[in-house]
């Protein structure tokens, strides 16, 4: 896809993420929102896949340890064909394939369980491990939060990925600056992250984790970098390309209806539009 | 067969645990064993030498070992992990729970140094609870391991078996109990010694301790069945009830806290079965560990074969 057509692509999946979110009528959308613009360029074309063989062997794969942002990939497997775009709707309803956090056994193309925070780092690194072991060319993409850094699994995996060289692992820091009590900042200043991983043993980037290109740009330095894994912090807006939600101060689970709803589709569709010249 | 004569393994477990690992490691490429800076303690350390593909150190990070074999398992591997039995349990409960268990993968756990053999170790590294714990996790399997010829024959038999499997053993060795070429089935348990008066269910060190109160109740004309009940999930509820018809009493004896171990399960398979037995749960009592030699604390916890000796023939008065 060229930047301008990933551009559409992310705001496909934004709008596509405010209605499955505005169905159930709640949801965790702040920290949904902030991730689309990577997902959108790994779905776009980063990531080796077929969406048509969901359980492809030699596929690359991706663990969103921030689970609740699992709405947000949800919609883009859906446009991607993983399954009907109709399933959005249901997320959360009794019987759903499509739970709040992310479940391997349910969604096609869910490559990892998770909803407990740090332990995708820990199953990432052993499903990148395992595509070593087998000698196959392929990656694992890690998502975690800038908040989910508070747990000390995370920097327990840290600690693992460089000592065993894999650099078939790539992962994503949300750096959103809040988590679900107000800013990191007066929470747990996670501080300097790219330095933090950096001072691990990662090779570490630090970006505009909304910049298509820059995203693009980090991921083929990622993958050009060996015997290291790689970390890519992602400098983003919790409820980011939707302003009405990006205002709200404390608003990584919110009530999305009536004319908030509204008003988020509105935003959602108008973006689209733009996008959609910018791609013509 | 069994082939029980109260005398001890040859070998130490750690050295059977180390020497299977190796070969289970060089007959299936897929598997893949992990350990938390214990190898050197649990007979792995030279294999780890020789194999750095297929035996991975994680250092002291047992959180992050749990996950990255839930990940080698949803990766096609067949992982065995070990640390010692509250690190295994306790200490990294919510990613066996949810990065292994809820999440569908196959990962097989050791924890070593179950209850009062933690020894010198002391109370901080003596699970009592550990077999509660896993037993709590939804289709899990929780096996004890009784003796040697046991801890091999598990190690192969669990290879490919799916969901959490979650096996306590001690690093030393307790009295031979079965033959080399024995087969064990998980979920079945096993008759030692066939008696009438009265039924001694146990597991892991306290079937030996069984056995001995066995014969000292038989000298004084007792006649003692002896279930060992090594698989503690999934419960062989058949074979509980049946000896429970057969000799009206059940003592069950087990190196754990009796609250969520064997003794409650055989409890609940006996109520729920309809059965009104008498009955009496041998077992640490709501206590914390503590140190010493092991058969002090088993004297001080009552798990020595005198206590159950004692509570078995005040359970038939």
């Amino acid at each position: 896809m060229t930047t301008a057509e990933l551009k559409k692509f992310a705001a496909k999946i934004r709008l596509e993420t405010v209605k499955e979110i505005g169905a159930r009528g709640f949801g965790h959308l702040g920290g949904a929102l902030s991730v689309v613009d990577a997902l959108a360029v790994l779905y776009g074309g980063a990531m080796n896949i077929d969406p048509k063989n969901p359980d492809w062997a030699d596929r690359d794969k991706l663990v969103m340890s921030k689970g609740h942002a699992g709405p947000a990939l949800y919609a883009t497997l859906a446009l991607k064909g993983y399954f009907p775009l109709e399933w959005l709707a249901t997320l959360n309803q009794p019987g759903t394939k499509l739970p709040s956090h992310c479940d391997r056994k349910l969604t096609p193309g869910i490559d990892m369980t998770t909803g407990s925070l740090g332990q995708g780092v820990s199953t990432a690194i052993g499903l990148a491990l395992a595509q070593k072991m087998d000698g196959k060319n392929a990656r694992t993409y890690l998502f975690v939060g800038d908040g989910e850094c508070n747990e000390g699994q995370v920097w327990e995996g840290a600690l693992f990925a460089p000592q065993h060289k894999l650099d078939n692992l790539i992962l994503f820091v949300d750096y959103n600056h809040k988590q679900l009590d107000g800013t990191t900042e007066e929470i747990i200043d996670m501080g300097d992250i790219t330095a933090k991983f950096s001072a691990f043993g990662w090779h570490a980037q630090s970006i505009d984790g909304g910049d298509m290109k820059a995203i693009e740009n980090a991921i083929e330095l990622a993958k050009s970098k060996k015997n290291k894994p790689s970390c890519i912090v992602l400098n983003t807006v919790k409820g980011a390309g939707v302003p009405c939600v990006a205002a709200i101060k404390l608003n990584h689970h919110i009530v999305l209806d009536g004319e908030l709803l509204k008003t988020a589709i509105n935003e959602c569709e108008e973006a689209l539009s733009k996008a959609e010249a910018g791609a013509k | 067969m069994v082939i029980y004569d109260g005398s001890m393994d040859k070998d130490v477990y750690k050295n059977i645990f180390g020497k299977t690992m190796e070969a289970l490691a060089n007959e299936d490429k897929d598997v893949v064993y992990l350990d938390c800076d214990l190898m050197n303690s649990f007979g792995t350390h030279n294999f780890w030498k020789k194999n750095k593909v297929q035996a991975i150190n994680c250092g002291i990070s047992e959180a992050n070992m749990m996950g990255i074999a839930a990940g080698l398992s949803a990766g096609g591997k067949k992982p065995y992990v070990h640390t010692f039995g509250p690190f295994a349990t306790r200490r990294s409960y919510d990613q066996s729970f949810l990065s292994i268990a809820y999440a569908g993968n196959s990962v097989r756990i050791f924890g070593s140094d179950p209850g009062v053999t933690a020894a010198f170790n002391g109370g901080t590294h003596m699970p009592f609870e550990d077999m509660a714990l896993m037993r709590a996790i939804p289709h899990s399997t929780v096996i004890d391991i009784t003796d040697g010829s046991m801890l091999e024959a598990i190690m192969r038999q669990i290879k490919d078996r799916s969901g959490l499997t979650y096996v306590r053993t001690t690093r030393k060795n307790y009295p031979a109990v079965y033959s080399a070429d024995h087969k064990f089935t998980i979920g079945k348990g096993e008759i030692l010694r066939d008696g009438k008066d009265i039924t001694i269910i146990a597991c892991g060190l306290m079937v030996g301790e069984a056995m001995k109160a066995a014969q000292m109740l038989e000298e004084k004309g007792v006649s003692v069945q002896i279930v060992d009940m090594f698989t503690v999930k999934p419960f062989d509820t058949e074979l509980v009830v049946k000896c429970a018809k057969k000799t009206g009493g059940v003592v069950t004896a087990e190196n754990h806290n009796v609250i969520g171990g064997l003794g409650d399960a055989v409890g609940a398979a006996l109520l729920e079965s309809g059965m009104s037995v008498r009955m009496k749960k041998v077992g640490v009592n709501d206590e914390f560990g503590s140190v010493g030699p092991q058969d002090y604390l088993q004297e001080f916890y009552g798990l020595a074969a005198t206590k159950l000796m004692q509570t078995t023939e005040k359970l038939l008065k």
